[in-house]
């Protein structure tokens, strides 16, 4: 069972640079990217131990002496390879603002209230099913000063690993129907329509506990597949 | 009802989105955000790890010539005997608690750093070797995807053959080669302008 990485697939991603993002335009190199062969250091990756997420790093809502603030919503999904085979034992991290928009972080001075009931971060390992779930409150959208009246459509950021270094993936998952979508240039910087419709999460009245919270989709899929025995699992 | 799809082929991948700037209390939460795990941090290799120990550090810095504060580096390595933890390198390792990942966010002045140890040669395309290196992944607020690099290491006569860095034209090879004093390797990533590191397309 060898990894494959295809590079066309990462079509999917924003470019570097997007200038509507305008904290890109320093940051992004300007440099064409050197194209290298995929050797055993880009083919493996960190392996996290089964011990080290507690099962109480999945409920946001459960980690202070009360309950947060909020619209109380479930997110689940699994986490799939390219060919849709769940990746089991992949850390998610996960982090947001709280209801009212604004982020715990010493940084955000947004004038919304903190709540003493809520960080807004966790952590999941998925099982054999590639499966994820946590228990947290619906964010808040918030100001940013991109451009004038710069708006966060609401979103959780996530952190995923997957079978490789080079699978590893940085994202933000969105709600159903904002309307800041078209405003907002850091979702926008994705080029196609459909890709950045996938980060979009599924309400799911499957998932909806009665009378408790919301329930929301969210599949994340990752660079990799596993090689079929004729294919040379070494790109170059 | 239940709006479950079939298990399909995916549409393609999940696209990257930024890191943003307010990543360290989900991501690197050091002591600040005390009731947050911390999954990973910069101390890669714990005291007594077979290997010489050293500590990886520099700044990151932008187009602009500044400093950036708000970034986060993660580093994947081989042991000292050049063996990855992970079960496409079956080879028996010298120590089971040294995992070669490492994440380590930028201080106010750019600045990134890891302890751990100087990694062995790993195999490379062909059933050649490559020159000891650590894979490095550049996230940061503005940066809508990671920039992979890697780190060389000054004092390694086997640069010379590595099939990596031959690939990098010649006059750019040293942004990616750390430079030694004592047990401190030092090197900086310039995301864009004069001396811009090496990124690859990986």
């Amino acid at each position: 069972m060898a990894l494959v990485l295809p590079r066309s697939s990462t079509a999917a991603h924003p470019p570097s640079l997007h200038p509507a993002y305008t904290s890109t335009v320093l940051r992004a190199p300007r440099e064409p990217l050197v194209l290298v062969p995929h050797t055993l250091t880009e083919l493996t990756g960190p392996v996290y131990g089964q011990g080290k997420v507690r099962d109480s790093d999945a409920d946001l809502t459960t980690q202070h002496g009360g309950e947060p603030l909020g619209e109380r919503i479930i997110v689940t999904g699994r986490v799939l390879d390219e060919d849709g085979r769940p990746v089991p034992n992949a850390l998610v991290e996960l982090w947001q603002a709280n209801a009212a928009g604004r982020y715990v972080h010493v940084r955000d001075q947004h004038p919304a209230p903190l709540d003493p009931n809520f960080t807004g971060a966790g952590r999941y390992l998925t099982g054999e099913d590639g499966r994820y779930r946590f228990t947290t409150v619906r964010p808040g959208a918030y100001p940013w000063r991109n451009h004038h009246n710069a708006w966060r459509p609401a979103h959780i950021h996530f952190s995923v690993f997957g079978p490789s270094f080079v699978s590893r993936l940085v994202t933000q998952m969105y709600f159903p129907g904002d309307p800041l979508f078209p405003f907002d240039p850091i979702f926008n910087g994705i080029p196609d329509e459909r890709a950045r419709n996938r980060l979009i999460a599924r309400f799911d009245l499957a998932v909806t506990q009665p009378e408790w919270a919301l329930g929301y989709q969210f599949d994340i899929v990752l660079r990799g597949r596993e090689a079929t025995p004729t294919e040379e699992p070494h790109e170059h | 009802m239940s709006t479950e799809p079939a298990d399909t082929r995916p549409d393609g991948l999940s696209p990257s989105q930024t890191v943003g700037p307010f990543f360290h209390y989900g991501l690197t939460p050091g002591t600040a955000y005390g009731h947050v795990p911390v999954s990973v941090d910069g101390q890669v290799a714990a005291p007594g790890t077979p290997g010489e120990p050293i500590v990886l550090t520099g700044r990151v810095i932008d187009g602009a010539g500044d400093p950036v504060p708000d970034a986060m580096l993660e580093i994947w390595q081989a042991d000292s005997d050049g063996r990855y933890a992970h079960p496409d390198d079956g080879r028996p390792r010298a120590s089971n608690s040294f995992t070669g990942f490492g994440r380590s966010d930028t201080t106010a002045d750019g600045t990134y750093r890891f302890t751990t140890i100087k990694p062995g040669r790993v195999p490379g395309p062909g059933g050649g070797e490559q020159a000891p290196h650590i894979l490095v992944a550049v996230f940061g607020r503005g940066m809508l995807k990671q920039l992979f690099t890697r780190v060389y290491f000054d004092d390694e006569a086997s640069n010379a053959e590595d099939p990596i860095l031959a690939l990098v034209p010649e006059a750019r090879r040293g942004t990616l080669i750390a430079k030694r004093d004592g047990d401190t390797f030092t090197l900086d990533i310039r995301l864009q302008g004069e001396g811009e590191t090496v990124f690859f397309d990986v």
